[in-house]
């Protein structure tokens, strides 16, 4: 599957706290956090957003708080993919339970600029710069996770395994 | 080659005799924990696999702690989710206001977190359970509703790195400046995906409150767990309060560790995380003087009895300033009866400190203690992010409970020593 979006560029150790503050906490409908996405960030960013735009953040990015509000957010919001040169565990189990895609690249991560247009091939984990035309390589992901992926998160995950309960 | 007590850990519940770093696989777990903000969607998804009961009504724990005493309507409702899911699946561990707690203060309190085991949490601070020796690690609310469905969890074994502490610690100096300290040094970042584990003379000299601080900030390194020995203290913390016989797994003399970071202690003076990260670690030294609006004592990190003995201890006799608002949360019901018999609360109160009924409330900006633009607060839990306990130009400092009693009875951040009567 291919995705293509415009780039909206963050800097290393973006929180939960600022994908979703606490404040928006007492709902879990991904269409109300997305409203709230980002906000003390980068107060732009639910107007600019557009169906289909990606995210770049540096490193440790999705780090604190175990809230899956802040993919769900993300999503919600239209991201449809988020790539950082690295995730903080926690969110990087909530993004592939939930079917967010995400890609670890510390060169794309570093090279690519805000604004410009970029496509990722998720199954082949290749970024392309439309912009600029590089393109970057990104980790594949082990097959466990890959299941999960395919599966379309792991919930379904689950229901087709029925794990435990044969 | 021996393994590492994660390693350990995770095998045994995966049925393997080896497991190395990288591996990825199913494991077993023994708890599974969700709070009022994670479990309402971990409810939702569990729902959504068909499966009717979960794997086990003993081994599930919900506990209603982050904006409750409910803060407004739609907090209400989500508490009520959590109700009415105990409820319809007859859970043994659902703790209501009135036997609540702040949940990592409560577990191990209620033998519910022990040696050997493993508790996956949708909450963050799910590492706290490493000072037992059990693999607590934080996980989404996903994972807690396939878990709650499977009674498994998928997991990728850490690499661990072994912190050695040795030294003596300077007088007003404790867990929680000996886990900033550490974060200072490595970094936000510095345990990725990594099992820390804490050792050394001055870790086995730590009371178990103690252990319980330094482990439940392994997550601000981005640790999967901050691991600590069980010994003859975590035996003895345990009798009669253990829901279960337990297994205590140890790393083998031979374990592999990714890197071994050595500590001496005797350097360290109380330490003080600048915003907006808690590895803007700085000695308190550097920022004496510098005036603050509210001063938070409790939440899973500085929450039990030793914090807020230390807290009063430097309260005692004193006054909160005018300018500053001392609020103090006892992590459990429990802990602040014992505060209250040991006259700790009287204490705390004749100083001009608020104590409230235990929330995780400020702590994440939820209620009970919101700051506004421009205003600055001493706070002894674990995150100073941007907006963390209110408006996004307001500013947390994070610090021991004695060095945010000293503070809030001068107004500004001063050694503890200088106030103590």
């Amino acid at each position: 599957m291919k995705l293509s979006g415009k780039v909206f560029k963050y800097g290393d150790n973006v929180d939960t706290d600022v994908i979703i503050p606490a404040r928006f906490l007492n709902t879990s409908d991904p269409e109300k956090l997305a409203e709230h996405c980002l906000e003390d960030l980068d107060p732009e960013f639910t107007d600019r957003v557009t169906e289909g735009d990606i995210i770049v953040g540096g490193k440790n990015f999705g780090s604190g708080s175990s809230r899956e509000h802040a993919p769900l957010a993300i999503k919600a919001a239209g991201i449809s993919c988020v790539i950082a040169e690295s995730f903080a565990r926690i969110f990087y189990r909530n993004s592939i339970n939930i079917g967010l895609p995400i890609l670890e690249s510390p060169e794309a991560s570093r090279s690519i600029e805000e604004g410009q247009k970029i496509e990722v091939d998720l199954q082949e984990g290749i970024i392309k710069n439309l912009d600029g035309g590089q393109e970057y390589k990104s980790e594949k992901f082990p097959p466990f996770m890959r299941d999960i992926i395919q599966s379309g998160g792991l919930i379904e995950y689950v229901k087709r395994e029925q794990l435990g309960r044969h | 080659m021996g393994m590492t007590m994660v390693e350990k850990i995770i095998a045994a519940h995966a049925d393997k005799q080896k497991v190395s770093p990288g591996d990825i696989l199913l494991a077993e777990v023994d708890m599974v924990l969700g709070n009022d903000i994670t479990s309402p969607v971990a409810i939702e998804e569990f729902k959504k696999i068909g499966i009717s009961e979960v794997f086990d009504p003993g081994r599930v724990i919900l506990v209603p702690d982050h904006f409750t005493p409910n803060k407004d309507i739609n907090s209400a409702q989500q508490a009520k989710i959590l109700r009415s899911f105990a409820r319809e699946q007859e859970l043994e561990y659902y703790f209501e206001i009135g036997e609540m707690g702040i949940e990592h203060c409560l577990l191990p309190e209620q033998g519910l977190a022990l040696p050997g085991e493993i508790i996956i949490g949708a909450d963050s601070h799910t590492c706290t359970y490493g000072a037992l020796g059990a693999l607590g690690t934080g996980v989404g609310s996903t994972d807690m509703a396939a878990a709650m469905a499977t009674g498994k969890a998928w997991f990728r074994v850490p690499p661990t790195i072994k912190f050695v502490y040795s030294g003596s610690l300077q007088p007003w100096v404790g867990a929680k400046d000996l886990i900033l300290y550490t974060i200072g040094d490595i970094g936000v970042d510095g345990a990725l995906y990594k099992s820390m584990e804490f050792t050394g003379e001055v870790i086995d000299n730590l009371s178990m409150d103690g252990r319980m601080t330094m482990s439940n900030m392994a997550i601000e390194a981005g640790g999967k767990c901050g691991l600590i020995k069980p010994d003859e203290k975590t035996q003895n913390y345990l009798k009669n309060r253990a829901i279960r016989d337990y297994t205590p797994l140890y790393s083998d003399e031979d374990a592999e560790y990714e890197k071994e970071i050595r500590y001496d202690v005797g350097k360290i003076e109380p330490q003080i995380s600048f915003p907006h990260l808690p590895e803007n670690t700085h000695p308190l030294s550097e920022a004496e003087g510098l005036e603050i609006d509210q001063a938070v004592i409790g939440s899973c990190t500085n929450g039990r009895i030793e914090d807020l003995r230390k807290a009063a201890e430097v309260m005692a006799g004193n006054k909160v300033r005018d300018s500053v608002r001392c609020l103090v949360f006892p992590g459990t019901q429990k802990i602040y009866q014992q505060a209250l018999q040991e006259g700790v609360i009287e204490t705390l109160i004749e100083a001009g400190a608020a104590v409230s009924t235990p929330t995780c409330g400020p702590c994440l900006g939820g209620h009970m203690g919101i700051l506004a633009a421009g205003e600055r607060a001493v706070s002894t839990t674990n995150r100073n992010f941007v907006g963390r306990m209110g408006h996004k130009e307001s500013e947390v400092y994070l610090s021991s409970p004695a060095v945010a009693a000293a503070a809030a009875v001068k107004g500004y951040l001063v050694h503890p020593e200088e106030v103590v009567k």
